[in-house]
């Protein structure tokens, strides 16, 4: 029997503010553990929580920049549950309130040539719970220890339509969605170090029914190659349930990362009853118009919008746009070397293939030692025929590792590109004077042999020779 | 609505209270007596009020995304029954 794949995602976005939520405790990660707390977050009795601003403005930018509809009036609520990390007793949410509702954002599936809406049902904010660990110091024993110092700090929750079809749909809906979160800057995007942590429904049903599967939920997967693979493993699983005639169980299940396997959390007997209710703690949040304009005009271009205007203004294919805009740092490189050089597909080629390579996965190019500068010095240098683009590999390797200038570079090693035309004839010369057969082969009509002459002169020259004068002189050479 | 044992006995386990059975039936009925007031209230007209989950009619309190000084973590965990390092300590929890 066919099957046909249902997935929806629900992300967890930690906001990029300097203080928690509902305190002014500071959100700095790996700090000393319960350094970052206050009788607010750690749920003394007779505290009040204040909603820090910007938490609504984050939520308010992500809901415009995902085409949601905003509820202009909205309010916390509090979700109860015991567990330690929760030292309230009750995590304080929104429920039947949100910020925002019924958005959407578009994803390229079938090898980008397909554009697909997928939906998103809700965005609401609330506060992360504290850390706990199972062992100390490697050791493990009879109690667990918790760090409250993430308590408090502020999340937006973005729970999507189950409108996926295959793990590489919700695979590059995270990917836009984080690249939109991190464009508006009100998240970093980090999945391994838990800003952005992702849970995902899954269910398969029979081809052409309308009815939904039984689902199952997926969490601990910390990276985006991680999803997929979970959903891969929890796909065929079901199917191999369902054609064995078994039925899913609905379940939280764990993604183990070293076995590659899901395997299912003990479900409570009891089921979850949160009794929600509207916090009695906290005002209600009324989104006027006019905050709202004063935050649309805070809005930076987007990545759809800079990927066309990067195509119009600069000439270059989509294909590049894309890659250079999947990424707001990247993109900023790209554009301060176009105001320095005048060929942005060149750019756009350096950046993609070099550049990206030598990155790394956390793609923080600010800090990378090839500034547009240098990139820019050394493209004008091929330009004026002093280096050859293949020494140009060799100089961008050592900008790379000692952040020195091209012209440095090219100076100090002499790699400048030897383009005199009597110097160039003596080395070929000598060279065709050692290979006497390889000479006579050739002129026999052995032509496809010519390649190895130009090797023998790149070699003799260490690759400084212009190759376009090596290829003249030598077929000149080589006629006799 | 009348409250039930079984209702005082699945709030109870949500809430990490173990009961006996003495206990399940006076709660039963103090909390039916309590459920009772409510069926008065009912009985008030309500038409055309909206409904209000705040005492005050207040909206948009808002704190600026300044830091303030925590607590130190000696003090954050003078209250913890008990701790290791700077960590609160509690029972091994494997189930999440």
């Amino acid at each position: 029997m066919e099957f046909e794949t249902i997935i929806g995602l629900e992300v967890h976005a930690q906001m990029l503010t300097e203080t928690k939520i509902f305190c002014g405790c500071s959100t700095e990660f790996g700090q000393k553990p319960n350094s970052l707390s206050c009788p607010v977050c750690l749920g003394m009795p007779g505290v009040l929580p204040v909603l820090n601003r910007k938490v609504v403005e984050h939520a308010l930018k992500t809901a415009i920049a995902t085409n949601c509809s905003i509820n202009k009036y909205n309010r916390f609520a509090r979700k109860n549950y015991f567990y330690p990390d929760l030292p309230k007793g009750y995590q304080i949410s929104q429920f039947e309130l949100p910020i925002a509702v019924d958005g959407f954002v578009d994803i390229e599936v079938k090898n980008k040539k397909i554009l697909k809406r997928i939906g998103i049902t809700r965005i609401h904010m609330e506060e992360d719970a504290g850390k706990l660990l199972h062992q100390l110091d490697g050791i493990s024993s009879e109690s667990s220890y918790v760090d409250y110092n993430r308590t408090g700090v502020p999340l937006m929750e973005i729970v999507s339509e189950p409108d996926m079809r295959s793990p590489e749909e919700a695979g590059e809906y995270l990917r836009i969605l984080r690249s939109v979160l991190q464009y508006l800057d009100v998240c970093d995007g980090n999945m391994e170090q838990g800003s952005f942590r992702c849970d995902a429904n899954v269910s398969l049903r029979p081809k052409g029914r309308e009815e939904l599967g039984t689902k199952v939920e997926l969490k601990n997967m910390n990276s985006f190659r991680h999803v997929e693979k979970a959903l891969e493993y929890e796909i065929q699983r079901q199917q191999d349930m369902l054609e064995e005639g078994e039925t899913i169980v609905q379940e939280t299940r764990l993604w183990d990362e070293s076995g590659g396997v899901t395997f299912s959390m003990r479900s409570k007997e009891e089921a979850h009853d949160y009794r929600y209710f509207p916090d009695p703690d906290l005002v209600p949040i009324v989104i006027e118009d006019s905050w709202l304009q004063e935050i649309k005009g805070q809005l930076p271009e987007l990545p759809k919008e800079k990927v066309e205007r990067f195509i119009k203004q600069y000439g270059i294919p989509e294909y590049d746009a894309g890659i250079l805009s999947s990424n707001r740092q990247i993109a900023d490189y790209f554009e301060q070397c176009t105001g320095i050089y005048h060929k942005p597909k060149s750019i756009s080629n350096w950046i993609m293939g070099d550049i990206l390579r030598n990155l790394g996965d956390t793609r923080e190019i600010d800090n990378f030692p090839v500034t547009p500068k240098h990139l820019a010095g050394m493209l004008e240098l091929i330009d004026k025929g002093t280096i050859s683009g293949k020494i140009a590999k060799t100089v961008f390797e050592e900008m790379f590792t000692s952040g020195k200038m091209p012209e440095e570079i090219i100076r100090k090693k002499g790699l400048v590109q030897m383009s005199d035309q009597n110097e160039i004839e003596k080395v070929i010369g000598e060279i065709i004077d050692r290979n006497a057969e390889a000479v006579e082969e050739y002129r026999q009509g052995k032509e496809k042999i010519f390649g190895f002459f130009v090797g023998l002169v790149m070699k003799a020259t260490q690759g400084r020779a212009n190759p376009k004068i090596v290829n003249e002189i030598l077929r000149r050479k080589l006629a006799g | 609505m009348k409250i039930t044992k079984k209702d005082v006995e699945h709030v109870a386990t949500l809430a990490r209270l173990r009961f006996d059975e003495g206990e399940v039936e006076l709660f039963t009925d103090q909390l039916n007596k309590i459920m009772e007031y409510f069926e008065k209230l009912k009985n008030v007209d309500t038409t055309g009020v909206v409904p209000s989950t705040h005492a005050v009619d207040l909206s948009n309190a808002f704190r600026e995304d300044a830091v303030k000084k925590s607590l130190p973590s000696d003090e954050s965990l003078k209250n913890a029954p008990d701790s290791e390092q700077t960590f609160f300590k509690v029972p091994k929890i494997i189930e999440v």
